[in-house]
């Protein structure tokens, strides 16, 4: 590269490409992503709540808006972030190094393992899967269980790996209330015959068209929402799992034998956002990223030409994910002119 | 000298009174309040051999502290020197006096102000021998007392990291005691250096005193010894030194096989009052070595209660893991008195509580289960074994998880895979129907309710005809062993696994593995199971070292007893475990019992898996 990069994006998913697509009209920007390509989380899904817009598209569109001076660099595994005299040095496992005057750090979450929370026999029983999972066979186009049936019964479990003191997630994810919303509805034009019933703490729909959509899929796709944790699971001879919970609102236990069982799993930091939370010392107790003020300079650190955005910091929807990268593009700018 | 009475021996005399007067009130009123069940224990073994072992018993302990001694020489020592040294001084002292006045009903004081009231006749039976041993006990009761100050100046001297916080009263009789023997010494050498009557130490220092006016401090001094022992024996039934006496009785009321019941009674005083303090517990328990608690520990817990300030917090702070029990020399159970004590303060009636929710024959548990009518679709179809099972014969081995197992489905699964890799007759009891065991409500201290719930379960465990109990939990294991008084045998899985093994019912492949094994505190300390988990993972694989082991492992923190630590709190003393844990590096940390597993699941990236999942990973 001939001349000085203004910025490196640590991240090519939702946060990091909107990031680009603002900065990279006045500056000259880097993105390193560690994937063969950029575009996150949203490659591992399908649609997207509540208007059920494709992934894909989204996804492309952010491509084709990166100007000029944006380079993506892609199978970036970072190793390390360090500054030196005023400016943001970047080594690649392969060795090779950019420096540069800002650097935003858009790292993003990996969803929580459900092998931790083993009470609900993830990993154990064939037919309990995760979220993450059920939307590749939405995208497929087809639910079977393990067996290779067309399940008659599914159950969902919110908040799992979320708002759990042990597991030591404490916050809530943001995005599995309405994640479970939309597959449900999914599933049943799949699974026109299913019966459908999701396990909730409460639920959070405070976004425009969540509260629509959820009730649409109690009105129309007839998706029993029962308010109760479920304290565990356990398995039929034919591998059906058998639920048991309470039902708060009518104080009483509740069984049930299901088909498929889905896992509402949370959200955590990635290793990256870990690693450079814990190494720059930005971290917040769960590994997120701290800004400098959650008010007023929410895309900013305490180091200088230091930037965040994105699910990194904390669980957000993709569309909140898009207004961060902005954000924080306008900070970086600002922060350029001010300082070069 | 006009003989053998001075009346500076009033002092003495009237403390000695009340003392006595004061025990003999106690007692009685501790062995009046015992419940029916430990009397009757007490009236059928209080003319037997037991008795006998009771005495030597006391003998051992109360005199030699034979178990202080085991724990730590120093503190033994000097535990010894007080206890054995002062009763010795009793008895030779009485002696000497007998002796000298040719009668065994001299005047009671006289043993213990013999030097004053000696006139300097020789004519008994060796007197140079009486004064040589009277100097030497003196001496060596002096050495003791010596190591008590250095123990209160610094703990560490004596292997301790801390030492009891006592009371002001506390306070008073121990620095009576602490002046008694110096006082005596004293008042003995003053009046050695004036009549020349002392043995090798008193006449020692007496003549090292002649300096001194002599004359005039003589009287003062021998004033002084007779005053401390005063306050003494008057502070003494309020103070720690209760534990003297309480501790004999208790040795007598255990030997008669005397227990603890669910109501606080004339044996939980009792007790109480044999706590010595000697805060040897509050360096084992791990809510002060990890989490920083310092006002827990069953010492404070018991002080508190014998003065009735106890705290909800303080009794409720406890997970009973029982190092301290494991640890106390006199063997105070305090947290079986934890138990009691948690019971009265919640003042809960259980008559209020019902269980005939829970099914009443082995084979109702399937058919038990309340159909959920959220959908027809879900309607329960009954599970496999149980239903198949009704009315055919019984099987051999009942498998009861537990509710905390039920939580970890792949302990249940590996259970079933061994179960039937050894083709054994089995049945679940618990499949479907959640059964508690009842202990974690008693060890709230819910005993009502937990009788009722373990009578029904129970009969469940009965009615299945089966010859043997095997369950997953320690938690359950230690219940059904000590709580529920059952015909059937009863074995932990790590017990049942090792037996299939040894009988060649299972198979296992060896490998490189090496594993760390962590000793539940229920399974280790409760029922001393050690040997069989290691047994097992020697069979398999490696056992690494670790610091604190078997009787003194660290509890996981996460104990179901404790209902006031924070997360964070149980955190911190699961670190602790943990870090025995991994000292050694072991791939593997194994545990046996679900809670624990669970603790140490979330605290490290180490993998953690309990014993049955290591067996049935291995089995051929
Ligand atoms: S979004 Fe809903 S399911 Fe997810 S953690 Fe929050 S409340 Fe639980
Ligand atoms: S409970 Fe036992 S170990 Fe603790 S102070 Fe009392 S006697 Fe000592
Ligand atoms: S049982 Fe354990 S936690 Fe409770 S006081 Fe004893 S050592 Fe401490």
């Amino acid at each position: 590269m001939g001349q000085e990069i203004h910025t490196i994006i640590i991240g090519g998913g939702p946060a990091g490409l909107a990031a680009a697509i603002r900065l990279g009209r006045h500056h000259r920007v880097l993105i390193l992503e560690k994937e063969a390509e950029c575009g996150g989380k949203l490659n591992q899904w399908d649609k997207l709540f509540p208007d059920f817009e494709d992934a894909k598209t989204v996804r492309q569109t952010l491509l084709q808006r990166l100007p000029e001076n944006v380079t993506v660099q892609t199978s970036a595994n970072v190793t390390e972030v360090a500054q030196e005299s005023g400016k943001w040095k970047v080594t690649l496992q392969n060795g090779e190094t950019h420096i540069a005057p800002t650097l935003l750090l858009a790292t993003g979450f990996e969803p929580f393992n459900a092998i931790r929370k083993e009470e609900y026999g993830y990993g154990i029983y064939p037919n309990v899967i995760t979220s993450v999972e059920l939307e590749s066979m939405i995208a497929k186009g087809e639910i079977l269980t393990r067996e290779g049936k067309k399940p008659q019964s599914v159950a969902y479990i919110q908040c799992v790996g979320s708002r759990d003191e042990k597991v030591g997630n404490h916050f809530c994810s943001v995005n599995c209330c309405i994640c479970a919303v939309k597959q449900s509805i999914e599933v049943k034009q799949l699974l026109p015959q299913a019966n459908q019933f999701c396990f909730y703490m409460d639920l959070r729909m405070s976004g425009r068209n969540y509260e629509e959509r959820y009730r649409e899929s109690q009105e129309k796709y007839h998706v029993n929402f029962i308010r109760g944790r479920v304290s565990e699971t356990s398995v039929t001879a034919n591998n059906q799992i058998l639920v048991k919970a309470e039902d708060t609102l009518l104080s009483r236990p509740i069984k049930m034998k299901v088909d498929l069982l889905v896992l509402m799993v949370g959200m955590e930091p990635s290793p990256s956002t870990r690693q450079f939370a814990e190494k720059l010392g930005i971290s917040d107790p769960y590994g997120y990223f701290v800004s400098q003020n959650s008010e007023t300079a929410d895309n900013a650190t305490v180091h200088k030409g230091l930037f965040v955005a994105g699910s990194a910091k904390r669980p957000m929807p993709v569309p909140q994910a898009l207004k961060e990268g902005e954000a924080a593009a306008c900070e970086i700018a600002g922060y350029l002119s001010d300082n070069l | 000298m006009p003989s053998n009475y001075h009346p500076f021996i009033w002092p003495f005399c009237i403390g000695a009174l009340l003392l006595f007067g004061l025990l003999i009130v106690k007692f009685c009123r501790w062995l009046l309040h015992l419940d029916k069940i430990q009397r009757k224990q007490c009236l059928k073994n209080i003319i037997s051999f037991k008795t006998v072992a009771a005495i030597w018993e006391c003998l051992r302990e109360c005199l030699f502290h034979r178990n202080i001694f085991r724990k730590n020489w120093v503190l033994g020592y000097m535990h010894l020197s007080f206890a054995l040294g002062w009763f010795m001084l009793i008895v030779v002292g009485k002696a000497e006096a007998s002796c000298y006045s040719h009668t065994f009903w001299e005047a009671p004081w006289l043993a213990i102000f013999f030097r004053f009231f000696e006139n300097g006749s020789q004519d008994y039976f060796m007197p140079e021998l009486f004064t040589f041993a009277m100097d030497f006990i003196l001496a060596w009761i002096l050495s003791g007392i010596l190591l008590a100050w250095c123990k209160r100046l610094y703990s560490r001297l004596l292997g301790m990291r801390k030492t009891t916080r006592h009371t002001w009263y506390d306070r008073i009789g121990m620095t009576a005691l602490w002046c008694i023997f110096p006082f005596r010494l004293l008042a003995e050498s003053a009046t050695a250096a004036i009549r020349q009557n002392g043995g090798w130490l008193t006449q020692t220092v007496g003549d090292w005193m002649s300096f001194l006016p002599v004359q005039s401090l003589e009287l003062p001094l021998w004033w002084a010894y007779s005053s401390v022992l005063c306050i003494f024996f008057v502070c003494l039934p309020f103070t720690r030194y209760m534990h003297i006496f309480a501790e004999m009785l208790l040795i007598f009321l255990r030997k008669w096989g005397v227990v603890e019941g669910n109501r606080k009674s004339g044996y939980t005083e009792c007790e109480a009052n044999a706590c010595s303090r000697c805060g040897i517990c509050i360096d084992v328990c791990p809510l002060n070595t990890a989490a920083g608690f310092q006002n827990v520990q069953s010492v404070y817990f018991i002080r508190d209660l014998r003065q009735g300030r106890l705290t909800e917090e303080v009794t409720n702070n406890c997970l009973m893991c029982n190092r301290c029990v494991e640890a106390c020399p006199v063997g105070v159970q305090s947290t079986l008195m934890r138990q009691i004590i948690r019971g009265e303060q919640k003042h809960n009636d259980s008559s209020k509580t019902f269980y005939d929710y829970l099914p009443e024959r082995a084979g109702d548990c399937a058919s038990a289960v309340t159909p959920d009518n959220v959908s027809d679709n879900n309607v329960m179809n009954g599970a496999s074994a149980t239903s198949d099972r009704n009315g055919i014969s019984s099987p051999k081995v009942l498998y009861f998880a537990g509710c905390m197992t039920h939580l970890h489905p792949n302990i249940i699964q590996s259970m079933r895979r061994i179960f039937e890799a050894a083709q054994v007759d089995w049945h679940f009891l618990d499949e479907e129907k959640n059964l508690c065991c009842g202990r974690p409500l008693r060890q709230q201290g819910y005993h009502g309710q937990a009788d009722q719930m373990q009578a029904r379960i129970k009969q469940l465990i009965q009615s299945s005809g089966a010859e043997l109990l095997v369950t997953s939990c320690p938690i359950c294991y230690h219940s059904f062993k000590q709580e529920y008084n059952l015909e059937i045998k009863v074995m932990h899985h790590t017990e049942y696994l090792r037996q299939l093994l040894n009988e060649g019912r299972i198979r296992m492949k060896a490998d490189q593995s090496r594993f760390a094994y962590h000793d539940p505190c229920e399974l280790g300390r409760g029922e001393k199971i050690y040997e069989a988990p290691r047994e097992l993972l020697q069979a398999i694989g490696t056992l690494c070292k670790v610091d604190q082991e078997k009787q003194d492992s660290i509890c996981c923190g996460h104990s179901l007893a404790n209902t006031v630590l924070s997360a964070a709190q149980k955190n911190q003393v699961r670190d602790e475990a943990l870090q025995t844990l991994c000292a050694d590096h072991p791939d593997y940390i194994v545990t046996a019992c679900p809670l624990c597993k669970s603790a140490f699941k979330e605290g490290n990236r180490q993998q953690v898996a309990d014993i049955a999942e290591i067996v049935s990973d291995h089995i051929i």
